[in-house]
């Protein structure tokens, strides 16, 4: 492969390695610095991992994270911000320069005007000589042609797709709750089509927001955002995979599935976006957006609006609030300074009390199940100690307020919701206890006409 | 010898690096760098693509409006209806880069006379004895970030609308333009396979 020609594979590896590193935080370190050292294996090392590396060194020294523990990269800084990141990038190209002579790059010429670059900017602390700085600002402008070897990449990134494969989960487990018997074509094509409804409501959602996207740390490496793919080819793309989607949904599987599919869309990109700059109301719209997916798989099993579809909803509904409002507890300077309206930042009372509210739910919502059938007497017993945990979790976070709470409880929502569905899944309540029930009421007849057929 | 074009490029030390009357593979290519990074010291645009590139190019964000400028192809053959998508953008561009540029400084500037004035209202220093910037915890920042964004909220909302509408116009010439380059392909391949 050509890439170690290019710049743009590490630097674009570099910034997704970036982008996940603040979507997941600390915690995912040591698969960084597994994928790191492979990828230094392969020689492809350029001044942009030791940027990367820098990022980390940063963010895991500051644990008391105030006002400017993560220097912001490109963003406006005050000079104190600047001579600061320059003190610490001073300090990490001194401890990379003995290693650099090791890794032979592969691309000479361009590795040897990196190692340029990280010399002449410990030398004079920031301010490189014009040329210096001329030549890697010009290689910062990218022509705007789309390469196709570089097409999925950015669609996956376009279309949001580990969100959309968990949203697919969440539909899946719909699927596997309902009382029938399991359809293997149905529910593949169930998620196949919630997959492709997802990836188009993600791809407007990303075209309504790019000068906010611009403006967001979190966000600012977007494909629309950085300019890999003009906003045409995002609604066409949006389109290609909404309207076989919910075409899926509504033929493939039934009509009524399809309807919820089409009327997430709406919901998530005529509702919620816009809202997201309007009210904080938009919060709870958006937990119904979550909400939908597991009906939608009920609903393509058993083909009608059960109790318990309500239920599965009503438990993704109350997930999403701690969910939200932890991880949004620690962007509120982005979110004020974007102008988008969340508790937050508005209401910062009630967006604990919320998330601490829809904690203790789940654990009423928990009960709920087996008495409307759904699973045995087991589930609510099983998933009271995680339930239990996320409410403490959402206590804390309620009485602190702080950072480090804020965190705790958005990480705990991360793995709290795939083991209750686990739990409530290993409890269903079997087909097998249903008939017997049945046939305890009106089957005996049936066994009497057996016996005493010839 | 050097050309005079070339030596008035050339700005600065980067001429003297090279040492007079010597012009060097590594010099020609430092003097294209200049050419295209031509209007820098100036204060224009700060690159310009080379001529033979028929794309747009998108640079780093800006310090300002954290938006990526875009420099945009004009073609030779620019028809009426490309070059008023060509327009748009440029002015959506420039609007956004206005009202982004203008939004971050005044947050930032209040942000600071905010901490200020609490400091102050605390008796504390602005800077502490290891000269670094004293900072507000989370909670009194809080006050702050909803004040300023109460305070932006109906121009927040004037942009919100603009932006959609000028999103929703340049999307939609988009495919207007490229139906017709496609349309405009059809034929000249037709008329290709015909002869």
């Amino acid at each position: 492969m050509s890439a170690a020609r290019r710049c743009s594979p590490p630097r674009a590896l570099a910034g997704l390695f970036i982008w996940h590193l603040k979507k997941t935080g600390i915690r995912q370190v040591p698969c960084h610095f597994v994928h790191l050292c492979r990828v230094a294996n392969d020689r492809l090392i350029t001044f942009q991992y030791f940027n990367f590396l820098k990022r980390m060194y940063v963010t895991q020294y500051n644990k008391d994270l105030s006002q400017r523990a993560k220097p912001k990269s490109d963003s406006v800084a005050s000079l104190f911000r600047e001579s600061q990141q320059l003190d610490q990038e001073k300090k990490v190209i001194h401890k990379i320069i003995p290693i650099s002579p090791v890794h032979q790059p592969l691309s000479k010429t361009s590795n040897r005007n990196e190692l340029r670059e990280m010399k002449l900017a410990a030398e004079i602390g920031g301010s490189a000589t014009p040329l210096r700085a001329e030549s890697k600002e010009e290689r910062q402008w990218k022509e705007m042609k789309l390469r196709l070897d570089d097409l999925p990449g950015i669609l996956a990134r376009l279309s949001k797709i580990k969100l959309t494969a968990l949203v697919v989960c969440t539909a899946s487990a719909g699927f596997a709750m309902a009382p029938v018997p399991f359809d293997l074509t149905c529910f593949l094509l169930a998620s196949l089509g919630t997959g492709l409804a997802s990836c188009a409501a993600n791809s407007i959602n990303q075209f309504f927001e790019v000068p906010f996207d611009s403006n967001m740390n979190r966000t600012k490496n977007r494909p629309l955002v950085r300019g890999q793919i003009s906003p045409l080819l995002a609604v066409c793309f949006a389109a290609s995979c909404g309207v076989p989607g919910i075409a899926l949904l509504a033929l493939g599987v039934n009509p009524l599935t399809g309807a919820l599919g089409a009327f997430n869309i709406f919901l998530y990109t005529c509702c919620y976006t816009p809202m997201k700059r309007m009210s904080i109301a938009n919060t709870w719209v958006g937990a119904v957006v979550g909400a939908i997916p597991p009906v939608m798989g009920w609903t393509a099993a058993t083909g009608s609006l059960d109790a318990g579809a309500l239920l599965l909803g009503g438990i993704l509904y109350s997930w999403q609030f701690p969910h939200f409002n932890a991880l949004s507890w620690g962007l509120r300077e982005d979110y004020s300074r974007g102008g988008y309206c969340m508790m937050s930042v508005t209401h910062p009372g009630l967006c604990r009390r919320v998330a601490l509210r829809h904690c203790v739910a789940l654990i009423g919502l928990s009960t709920v199940a087996p008495v409307l059938d759904i699973t045995t007497w087991t589930f609510p017993i099983i998933s009271l100690p995680i339930n239990l945990y996320i409410s403490y979790l959402g206590f804390r976070f309620y009485r602190d307020a702080d950072r480090s709470s804020s965190r705790k409880l958005f990480f705990c929502s991360l793995w709290h919701l795939p083991m209750l569905l686990l739990v409530m899944f290993s409890c269903k309540k079997s087909l097998l206890e249903k008939e017997e029930k049945g046939d305890l009421h009106g089957g005996n007849h049936g066994r009497a006409m057996e016996i005493r057929l010839p | 010898g050097k050309s005079p074009a070339l030596g008035g490029r050339l700005r600065g030390s980067a001429v003297g690096k090279e040492g007079k009357g010597r012009v060097g593979r590594s010099e020609q290519r430092r003097a294209c760098a200049a050419e295209r990074l031509g209007g820098a010291r100036g204060g224009g645009p700060a690159f310009r693509p080379p001529a033979h590139s028929r794309h747009d190019w998108i640079g780093p964000p800006d310090r300002l409006s954290n938006l990526r400028p875009v420099i945009f192809h004009v073609p030779q053959d620019e028809s009426a209806l490309e070059r008023r998508l060509r327009e748009a953008r440029q002015d959506t561009q420039a609007w956004n880069q206005q009202f982004w540029a203008q939004q971050n400084a005044s947050f930032q500037q209040e942000k600071e006379e905010f901490i200020y004035s609490r400091l102050k209202a605390k008796g504390l220093a602005v800077r502490d004895e290891t000269g670094q910037k004293a900072t507000l915890n989370a909670e009194e920042m809080a006050d702050f970030y909803k004040d300023f964004l109460s305070k932006n909220f109906r121009k927040h909302m004037r942009y919100n609308r603009d932006w959609y509408k000028r999103n929703f116009t340049i999307t939609f010439l988009m495919g207007q333009v490229a139906l017709v380059r496609a349309l405009r392909w059809l034929r000249w391949k037709k008329k290709n396979v015909g002869n």
